[in-house]
């Protein structure tokens, strides 16, 4: 919301809330302004310190909340309304107020006060059990990835409860589950069973969702690393196998079996695990004698649906990235200056929306309490020394 | 519809696939009125793609297309018929956003870009989304999320650290990007309010799925670290896995976050002593002795079901969580159901099957799930006339010269 423009105030504890995530860090120090999960989803932001259980912390939020025009918060479901701060009494300072909690499970439920953490999400939501290798436990993404699904749903429901708000006038409370936004990621998986009674499961390197007959494999070791090809069906997939081999050919690789598969009718759906295996073998020799970029380039040139299995080395020195201008040069106090600071994704008539660097906790308590809310330099002398602020 | 928050929104969705359709899917959710304009002449891939009712296949018999399409009326128009533009002219008009996923330029083909939509609606607001973003020297590189997830790094980032590379499941990355297209829209919308003027909205898949890896890119540009997959693992928490339990592939996660948690679970399991066993007292200790730890709860864990793991657990305040399969999310999981997250429909060839709520609830104006993924060419007739104004006369006229199609 802070890189579409918002002016977004980070509320958190004096002192800084301990990090829902920790790791990794600059330079490994352990100092949570220096921890990059939080620099870089707390970008475009300001930030203020507060202690909301406190009563002169309440009274400030509340007039806070009275100039808002959103209050997010992911705190456990009832917590905000415990302390007297839950929509039904915040909405009565604000009529208009728009309220996003987001939690594990939802607002309500049996589920609803289970501990969760990012793994325990990606299990529930059903991603882990289809990813990984099938003789090993499920698998998560090895940087946390279910809480970015719940803040991205949470962003959306904000914005159109917003756009209501301006037609309507009305607000709202809007009650994210982040359970719910990870089986968003699933695909066919629960529509698998729902019509066919089939239980999808991971399959490594293979494809697995699009045929029950065979593995496909996707993932295909090179000279120095990997690449992504799978053996396409439909008008387009053909072509892109059919130039595959003719580039095999050209560098003296015949195969018998392949250049006689009539890639047009090719039935993906069926073709016999045994097709698949004899298919693989030249292909899999030819990417060997390969490196990524070597493959990566010539797939390009020829129109083949190749893609590397790039790291952050080689994401970094993509040339469609640098072209876009995605990358932004963040100065930060502390870190110094980030030359490839990952933007943001919006571009609105042809401008990228710009970074700003994550604030520095409390670094706009006085821009905010004194010079926009109007609390003299008396009372936030007092507030601070009463560890409110 | 009264009550929905986008009731009077009008959406001409050009889209196909994953992403694109499900952005559309969570306007059409709460109200939006939504065209998803496509054609028969080349069906789109997920209506070829599986599960088919009883496992026959069929443009209208895949559920994979359908559950990204309720609540959205079809079309289907021949694009590159003479008379196509007779209908794309009205349907122009009529919306207020026109969405689309196609290759860079394809629009532009059928006389669709942006700067054509504003000569006969200034107002316009646009999304276009594609695999590289709209600029660049790869703009037109074809390819599916399938092979996006390993651009992005998301299959480098997943498996095991002695194996290769394994990814998350299917094209991961179109489901980065739904809910930062849905936010781009409502934005531009809420600017159109306020100013009167249109928006030409581009977005990137890859530069989405980015934004889900961001730390990972931080981590390599400040510290020059190339971040690894490492199957479970976790810098803070230790223990933290997915445990095999009792039964054919089931499996329960735990993350443990702290010492006092650490003896919790030492606790629940019957191990007591194991909490005071010195090379367990710390996480730096824990994390030296994971193999070993991740053995001792395998032991236990193995002898119970995965539900009856997170039960245990759950009630000893310990986070963990079933991986749960397509059965258990609709069959097993009393959470969803509770919140009515999977809605029946009936659809007219694959019969009543289940679509997914968004998954967010707002407390006024709730999503409401009315109809299922249209039939191609299901609501010719009523978009036609009842939407678009043609008399009976002009709809004939275009379905006898195969306009529609």
């Amino acid at each position: 919301m802070g890189d579409l423009g918002c002016d977004v105030i980070q509320v958190e504890k004096p002192g800084g809330d301990p990090p829902l995530i920790l790791g990794p860090f600059d330079h490994d120090s352990l100092d949570p302004q220096k921890n990059l999960f939080w620099l870089a989803y707390n970008t475009n932001k300001r930030s203020i310190t507060l202690d909301i259980e406190k009563p002169d912390g309440k009274k400030i939020f509340k007039r806070l909340v009275q100039k808002a025009d959103v209050v997010l918060e992911s705190f456990s479901p009832g917590y905000m309304a415990g302390l007297g701060l839950g929509y039904e009494e915040l909405s009565k300072v604000n009529p208009n107020l728009v309220m996003t909690s987001i939690t594990p499970f939802g607002q309500s439920g049996p589920y609803r006060d289970f501990k969760a953490s990012d793994l325990t999400l990606w299990c529930l939501g059903g991603m882990a059990y289809v990813s990984g290798d099938p003789d090993r436990a499920p698998v998560q993404v090895s940087s946390p990835q279910a809480y970015l699904h719940g803040g991205a749903a949470a962003a959306a429901a904000t914005l159109i409860a917003l756009y209501y708000r301006e037609i309507a006038g009305e607000g709202q409370w809007i009650d994210v589950s982040i359970q719910e936004a990870v089986v968003h990621t699933l695909m066919n998986v629960v529509q698998f069973w729902d019509l066919c009674g089939i239980v999808l499961k991971r399959s490594g390197a293979f494809r697995t969702g699009l045929s029950t007959a065979a593995n496909q494999r996707l993932i295909w070791r090179c000279q120095d690393g990997y690449v992504n090809f799978p053996i396409y069906a439909t008008a387009g997939g053909a072509q892109s196998n059919a130039k595959l081999v003719r580039w095999m050919e050209s560098e003296g690789i015949r195969d018998e079996y392949l250049s006689s598969i009539q890639w047009e009718v090719f039935d993906l759906s069926s073709a016999s695990q045994d097709q698949f295996d004899r298919v693989e073998g030249s292909i899999a020799r030819f990417f060997k004698s390969h490196t990524m970029d070597e493959l990566y380039q010539g797939a390009i040139e020829r129109g083949i649906m190749l893609y590397p299995v790039y790291g952050a080395k080689e994401i970094r020195e993509d040339p469609q990235l640098m072209a876009r201008g995605f990358w932004s040069n963040v100065d930060h106090p502390e870190l110094g200056e980030v030359s490839f600071f990952p933007g943001s994704p919006f571009v609105f008539s042809g401008e990228r929306q710009n970074i700003h660097r994550a604030p520095l906790i409390a670094e706009h308590n006085r821009d905010i309490y004194c010079a926009e809310l109007g609390i003299s330099e008396e009372e936030f002398v007092t507030l601070k020394e009463g560890g409110v602020i | 519809m009264a009550g929905n928050a986008l009731t009077g929104v009008k959406v001409a969705d050009f889209t196909w696939s994953v992403a694109g359709p499900l952005t559309v899917k969570f306007l059409a959710d709460h109200g939006a009125e939504v065209i998803h304009i496509e054609s028969s002449t080349r069906p789109e891939l997920l209506r070829v793609l599986p599960p088919f009712r009883d496992g026959k296949p069929g443009i209208n018999r895949s559920a994979y297309n359908a559950c990204l399409n309720n609540n959205k009326y079809g079309l289907s128009l021949d694009m590159n018929h003479p008379r196509a533009k007779e209908v794309l002219h009205r349907l122009i008009h009529w919306a207020d956003v026109v969405t689309e996923n196609f290759s860079p330029g394809v629009m532009a083909k059928w006389g669709l870009s942006y700067e054509d939509l504003v000569k006969i609606k200034p107002e316009m607001i646009m999304f276009s989304t594609s695999q590289m973003g709209q600029t660049g020297p790869r703009a037109k590189v074809a390819a599916y999320g399938t092979q996006l997830v390993s651009l992005a790094g998301f299959t480098y980032l997943t498996g095991w650290a002695d194996r290769d590379p394994t990814g998350p499941y299917g094209p991961y990355t179109d489901t980065t990007l739904p809910h930062i297209g849905v936010a781009a829209i409502m934005t531009a919308l809420i600017h159109r309010c306020r100013t009167g003027k249109g928006t030409y909205i581009e977005i990137s898949q890859f530069e989405t799925a980015l934004n889900f890896i961001s730390p990972v890119l931080l981590d390599y540009a400040i510290n020059h670290r190339v971040a690894t997959r490492n199957g479970n693992r976790c810098v803070d928490s230790v223990p933290h896995g997915v445990y095999r339990c009792r039964g054919e592939d089931r499996w329960c996660a735990i993350a443990i976050f702290s010492d006092e948690e650490w003896g919790r679970l030492c606790q629940v399991m019957g191990r007591p002593e194991l909490a005071t066993v010195p090379q367990f007292g710390s996480l730096q200790l824990r994390r030296e002795n994971e193999d070993e730890i991740d053995r001792l709860i395998s032991e236990w864990t193995a002898e119970r079901s995965a539900e009856e793991v997170m039960r245990i657990l759950q009630n000893a305040g310990i986070a963990a969580g079933v991986a749960q399969t397509g059965q258990d999310l609709l069959e097993n999981d009393p959470q969803l159901a509770h919140r009515r997250f999977f809605q029946k429909l009936r659809h007219k060839e694959i019969g009543k099957h289940y679509y997914e709520a968004p998954p967010f609830r707002l407390s006024k104006t709730p999503c409401e799930l009315t109809t299922p993924g249209p039939r191609m060419g299901e609501h010719n007739e009523y978009v036609c006339k009842k939407i678009l104004g043609f008399s009976d006369k002009e709809y004939n006229d275009l379905m006898t010269d195969s306009v529609l199609r």
